[in-house]
């Protein structure tokens, strides 16, 4: 029984193989219309998440596949002090495969444990949200057409952004990739990371406060939003957020070659009016999310195409 | 000061000075009706001083429990009066129920039936992290 949880759990091939999958999905998604045909994936969130819940419910009905679950943990039986090890147990008996948000961090291994089937972390508060990552690799495969060779910049709060770390973890496995980390002092990348990844490993990263000064290295641009409560105090909040809101004058001194990401919501780190340039990728991002939640599911119910 | 010599039993020797009360009271060796003896600060020539506990009985010993908590223990098992196998000790991979996970997001903290469970994640700076959350937890010592 193989479940996802963590991104690491996945190695570079079973990566690439869900790559060539979802390219596959895309180039003739009537091949892979009716493939779960009688299969259910139950989506478990015990918080809401609309954006995740229905990229996973529309990757299971694109394929043919039935979908039953509970968007907030009020309407299930957590709500009455269910253990999350029995309602994966309970739920197991009627889906072929689970997808859970749980504001817990863990609970998702704690349910792969007993359910009897495939199990999905589709976020486990601000510990692992795999798939996401999975949405950003597709993206990035699918704008530059390989994962070496390239300076990622990460730019926002690279302190508690969980996607941020996923996307340095998955993304270091690979050659010659470079980082550059711009954020605010108070919203660096934890000291972990960079001992425990990019040193350990070898990879070169440079540090700024400035997106201004770093933009025109950029392969990609992956924003993330800085929010109010995460400052010490207002004064540093006010004087440091406009800095980090991508503008079209910021642009202009980027690559034409440039993927701008995030991985949504945004509220206002990016400009509506960067929207429409060329570079701009976040939307894809959520579109390739589908595609390869639907490379994932194939892959843990194993069905053959 | 004169310890006899034991029959059959266990030697834990090399242990940190000062820490063989803690680890008497985690294998439970208050709970055995044999003789124990729990020599405290004793000279020696590799630790400058060191902490030893000898056990009158062969008893089974969770030796994760003792390498997380005092890795440079060695164990010496006596059987008739000789030394029948030692054992050095490293950290232990994983360790249950010994650590507990402190992050008040953890799954751990709402469901209390959960094992406590950590994995050793770089065995040179001692670290270990929670398998649910992935929290640090600090080596003692």
């Amino acid at each position: 029984m193989r479940h996802l949880i963590d991104i690491q759990q996945l190695s570079q091939e079973d990566i690439q193989q869900l790559i060539e999958t979802a390219m596959d999905i895309i180039e003739d998604p009537v091949k892979y219309s009716e493939v779960c045909r009688h299969k259910k994936l139950a989506t478990l969130f015990f918080e809401p998440s609309t954006r995740t819940r229905l990229s996973f419910e529309a990757a299971m009905y694109e394929l043919g596949g039935d979908v039953l679950g509970f968007s907030e943990s009020n309407s299930s039986s957590a709500a009455k002090g269910e253990s999350v090890s029995d309602t994966a147990r309970t739920v197991g008996c009627y889906a072929d495969i689970i997808a859970m948000r749980h504001p817990k961090e863990g609970a998702p291994l704690v349910a792969s444990r007993t359910a009897g089937v495939p199990v999905i972390n589709a976020g486990d508060g601000g510990h692992n949200h795999p798939t996401q990552t999975l949405a950003d690799l597709l993206t990035i495969y699918r704008e530059k057409g390989s994962f070496n060779n390239l300076t990622i910049g990460c730019c926002g709060d690279l302190k508690f952004g969980r996607t941020v770390h996923s996307l340095i973890s998955a993304m270091s496995r690979y050659d010659n990739v470079k980082f550059v980390l711009i954020s605010p002092e108070e919203l660096k990348v934890p000291k972990y990371i960079k001992t425990d990844v990019l040193e350990a490993k070898g990879i070169p990263y440079i540090e700024s406060v400035s997106l201004e000064e770093n933009i025109g290295k950029l392969d990609i641009l992956y924003m993330t939003r800085v929010q109010r409560e995460r400052f010490f105090n207002e004064a540093d909040y006010l004087r440091l957020k406009d800095s980090y809101v991508l503008t079209p004058e910021k642009l202009k001194a980027a690559r034409e070659d440039l993927s701008v990401m995030h991985p949504l919501p945004r509220v206002n780190e990016i400009s509506v009016a960067v929207d429409d340039d060329p570079r701009a990728c976040y939307f894809k991002q959520v579109l390739n999310g589908k595609y390869m939640r639907m490379a994932l599911i194939l892959k843990l119910l194993e069905v053959t195409v | 000061m004169i310890i006899g010599q034991i029959k059959d039993g266990i030697v834990l020797d090399h242990i940190t000075a000062g820490k063989s009360l803690e680890i008497y009271e985690v294998l439970g060796l208050d709970k055995l009706d044999c003789t124990i003896a729990t020599i405290q600060y004793a000279e020696s020539k590799k630790m400058g001083r060191k902490d030893i506990i000898k056990i009158g009985q062969v008893i089974d010993i969770n030796f994760d429990v003792l390498g997380y908590l005092d890795p440079g223990i060695t164990v010496n098992i006596i059987r008739d009066g000789k030394l029948a196998k030692r054992e050095r000790l490293t950290l232990p991979e994983r360790v249950t129920d010994i650590i507990k996970c402190k992050n008040p997001r953890c799954i751990t903290s709402v469901e209390q039936e959960l094992r406590q469970e950590f994995r050793l994640a770089d065995r040179e700076r001692k670290i270990y992290r929670c398998i649910y959350c992935d929290s640090e937890a600090k080596k003692q010592s």
